[in-house]
């Protein structure tokens, strides 16, 4: 934790007095409702003192958009109340000259542009290259506050996994009932292929990037757990790098935690994954390829970590034994940190009009020849309706209480829930269970009375396929849009490795909602990323 | 190096290649037109169109303007200009990872200028007034930024596998397309020997020249004096000048034996010897010797070891059976 500077306020802001009788300049002086409070941090010495009340410039005169409403703001306690670890934060971004602030704007999307950071978005224009919209306030996060989300991560990681090692095998917690049969195999991404099945070192989740938020009271809560194919970490690392090369010295002063290591850790993740008897084992990354949205991340990563960037069509698979197709031969693969969803792996067990896989890459999994990461099947763990069973499946196995806890969730399959639920449609957020990315949803507050009544019809006659939760408003971090602070709706997606052991690097992606008001921080929805200092 | 990545650069290299000679035949060919008769043109632009193998869908009209805006921005035609800068940049694309930043951003940028609408409708109108100056200057910067794209290959990536893969594309590609160009042309230049030069040849050899870059060259060698076996001696078996024949198979041979000793290959030897043979017996041909026999003939030759070459390349490097590569 840092500590406060002890000078007043007045004179680190560098205020000129003759200036400031006009115009003041920063930012505490612009808040909504501060013409009479207090400025903050340091009260000492504020600018009451110094001025006559007279003198101020009315609010008009300042446009300053930072309001605070319902939802847990990430800089401010209270109006007028700064959290500390903002302090340094906002007196340097306060202190730079508008056009400087709006320079290193441009030298960080300039760095993203050259250095490739883009997604492509095809059009009648071909080819025409983006980058994924960067907000350039760090989002921080107290080293207390990050040991809670790390010891609840690695709770969940590895709850998880058991319960996966459990249902593919002896199915103990469907025998002792905690967990309904039917939820697990009616879910779209459990794979009977798996059954009884021994996965390297019991790892069925090597990577996950679990999606948090921040409830009203500031707590962290579990939105989503990742446990398919996350993605999204090379923007966090290239965040990272932008923001060092921006704001060197707030960066060194504020003693933030590096993130660098992750590829690394990645690596060896899943050099511990290989099977047995390979010392010096051959690890690829396996892509869609080129058209995939999240090309660029494969490349980066492969890259980043010193392997082969492969597809389906450079592996081949003979007497069970996976290889690629290389200039000097074939040569045999050991590990696949795969990218690709299950159903598109291997033709032959999965879908059999896939091009994206290998044909006999299961066959070649199935007899230990290859270790594949994450596992198949699963996605059976982050169903959205298995979802709610999380906190009982981390009691169950591990006989702990759950340390980050879930979003209160109504399942549609229990009765006394299904009701409460179809009585209170236009109070919650209905989700289909299957869908991702916004799509079969209904939000309560903005729907009509027709699209409720449609929802219920759906509800009622495949309860297994929707859950219900209220509507939540996540937490707000400040960010620049245009020249001025507002707040924006964030949520948090930190990226968790299970290996030898769990290791999760301190901070992850923040993802926000650029647009007032928002809460979808997708960037095909006008969704950005700011970088996440974790304080040691 | 994973089969595929060797496969996209070998590629990218050759369509860049394609894109440069077309383009190239097409300037010297608009700036020829302006010296002679009408009546001279519909022989040449023919002519062209056999150097650059008579592509499907690009027939000739008597509109020198329609034909060049065709085969530089047709795209439902793949040997036009624009299609192979297109199918470069995809191969690009798919090996991002595997070339420069440098060599992708030069790439990248070529093909947004020329897929750019306004270019083409920019050339449309000047080939509808037939006053502006032309697409030269277009055709210019294409062949400015292919050459830039070179540069920076050699100059930012590794001359690793990699490397020679695109050089083996390149000089493939460059020994086929001189080879039509030499063909297309026997029938002016070379067919009869005997014949007593008119006077108006000069324009036509010195136009052969130039599409391969060659007449600089050539006068240093031989002085601004052309005749025919010089001018064939010097575009077939000259070693110094890299449009020649010779140089481009010296080059492949080069690259493809630093491939062999990077991968490792024990089964090269087949590649090694049909490589190395055209190598040798151009290395060791006398100009007067092809101009006895047929000289359509030769150049058939040259081209059949060439694709037998490209076929083993493939079945070495990239589509090799899986049962033969796991014997050996």
């Amino acid at each position: 934790m840092m500590s406060a500077p002890a000078r007043s306020h007045s004179f680190d802001f560098g205020h000129d007095r003759h200036l400031t009788a006009l115009l003041c300049s920063c930012y505490c002086c612009k808040l909504a409702g501060s013409a009479v409070g207090r400025h903050f941090p340091y009260t000492e010495s504020s600018m009451d003192d110094i001025l006559p009340p007279a003198t101020r410039q009315p609010q008009a005169a300042t446009p300053w958009n930072y309001k605070l409403d319902h939802a847990f703001d990430e800089m401010f306690a209270a109006q007028n109340e700064l959290r500390e670890h903002y302090g340094p934060l906002l007196e340097h971004f306060t202190a730079l000259p508008q056009d400087e602030v709006q320079r290193r704007k441009q030298a960080a999307d300039l760095s993203f542009l050259n250095q490739g950071i883009t997604f492509t978005v095809y059009g009648r224009e071909e080819g025409t290259e983006k980058i994924f919209p960067y907000d350039l306030l760090p989002r921080i996060i107290t080293s207390a506050e990050w040991s809670k989300v790390e010891r609840g991560l690695t709770q969940r990681i590895t709850a998880l996994n058991l319960f996966l090692k459990d249902i593919y095998n002896e199915g103990r917690i469907l025998k002792d009932g905690i967990v309904p049969r039917e939820i697990v195999y009616s879910c779209q991404h459990f794979r009977r292929q798996m059954s009884g099945l021994q996965v390297p070192r019991n790892v069925y989740i090597a990577v996950c990037g679990t999606d948090l938020i921040r409830l009203e009271n500031g707590d962290f809560v579990v939105l989503e757990d990742n446990l398919r194919v996350p993605s999204g970490v090379s923007y966090m690392l290239t965040n990272r790098r932008v923001m060092k090369r921006i704001f060197p010295q707030l960066f060194r002063n504020y003693n933030v935690k590096p993130i660098e290591q992750y590829t690394q850790l990645l690596l060896g993740t899943l050099r511990s994954l290989a099977p047995e008897g390979r010392p010096e084992p051959n690890i690829v990354l396996l892509s869609p390829g080129v058209f995939n949205s999240a090309y660029f991340e494969h490349a980066y990563l492969a890259r980043q970590m010193g392997i082969e960037l492969v597809e389906g069509r450079d592996l081949v698979v003979h007497d069970n034994v996976c290889y690629m197709r290389t200039t000097s031969g074939l040569r045999r693969v050991d590990v696949i940190y795969r990218r690709v969803d299950d159903d598109f792996i291997d033709p032959l067990s999965f879908r059999s009009d896939s091009i994206l896989g290998a044909a006999g890459l299961f066959n070649a999994y199935r007899a230990g020849n290859v270790t594949l990461a994450n596992a198949f099947g699963t996605g059976v763990a982050d169903d959205k309706a298995l979802y709610a069973y999380v906190p009982d499946i981390i009691r169950y196995y591990l006989s702990e209480e759950p340390v980050l806890n879930n979003v209160e969730t109504f399942l549609c399959t229990r009765e006394k829930e299904r009701n409460y639920v179809l009585a209170n449609l236009d109070k919650l957020v209905v989700k289909a269970v299957g869908e991702s990315g916004g799509y079969g949803m209904l939000i309560g507050t903005q729907s009509t009375a027709k699209e409720r009544e449609l929802f219920a019809e759906k509800i009622k006659a495949n309860p297994r396929n929707y859950i219900a939760q209220p509507t939540i408003s996540f937490s707000r971090a400040p960010c620049l849009i245009g020249d001025e602070l507002e707040p924006r709706h964030v949520d948090l997606r930190p990226y968790v490795l299970y290996g030898d052991k769990v290791t999760i690097v301190p901070g992850g992606l923040t993802r926000v909602a650029l647009k007032r008001g928002s809460l979808v921080v997708n960037s095909s929805q006008g969704g950005g990323s700011k970088d996440t200092w974790v304080l040691s | 190096m994973l089969s595929r990545v060797a496969d996209s650069l070998y590629w990218m290299s050759r369509y860049l290649e394609r894109a440069e000679h077309a383009t190239r035949l097409l300037d010297v060919n608009l700036n020829l037109m302006l010296d002679e008769s009408p009546t001279s043109s519909d022989h040449r632009w023919l002519r062209m169109l056999a150097a650059l193998g008579n592509p499907k869908r690009l027939k000739w009209n008597g509109n020198p303007y329609e034909l060049a805006r065709n085969l530089t921005f047709d795209t439902s035609n793949k040997s036009s200009v624009v299609s192979c800068i297109i199918a470069a940049r995809e191969n690009a694309r798919q090996v991002r990872e595997q070339i420069s930043t440098e060599q992708w951003q030069k790439l990248n940028s070529l093909y947004i200028e020329v897929t750019r609408p306004e270019v083409k409708r920019a050339m449309q109108i000047e080939a509808n007034a037939e006053s502006g100056e032309g697409p030269t200057a277009f055709l210019q910067e294409m062949m400015e930024a292919v050459h830039q794209f070179q540069g920076v290959t050699d100059s930012t990536m590794s001359h690793g596998e990699g490397w020679q893969f695109i050089q083996v594309g390149r000089y493939l590609e460059r020994a086929s397309g001189m080879r039509l160009l030499l063909e297309a042309y026997h029938g002016d230049v070379w067919s009869h020997p005997d014949r007593v030069p008119e006077g108006n040849e000069y324009l036509d050899w010195m136009g052969l020249l130039r599409s391969a870059t060659a007449f600089e060259a050539y006068c240093k060698v031989y002085t601004a004096d052309l005749t025919p076996e010089r001018i064939l001696e010097f575009l077939l078996l000259d070693s110094e000048f890299p449009h020649s024949l010779r140089f481009s198979i010296d080059s492949l041979q080069c690259a493809l034996q630093a491939i062999q000793e990077k991968s490792g290959k024990t089964r090269a030897e087949e590649l090694n010897r049909i490589a190395g043979r055209l190598s040798a017996s151009l290395g060791f041909a006398s100009v007067d010797e092809i101009l006895m026999g047929d000289l359509v003939d030769y150049l058939h030759g040259i081209q059949r070891q060439c694709q037998a070459i490209h076929q083993t390349i493939y079945h070495l490097y990239v589509d090799y059976p899986i049962q033969a590569a796991l014997a050996g």
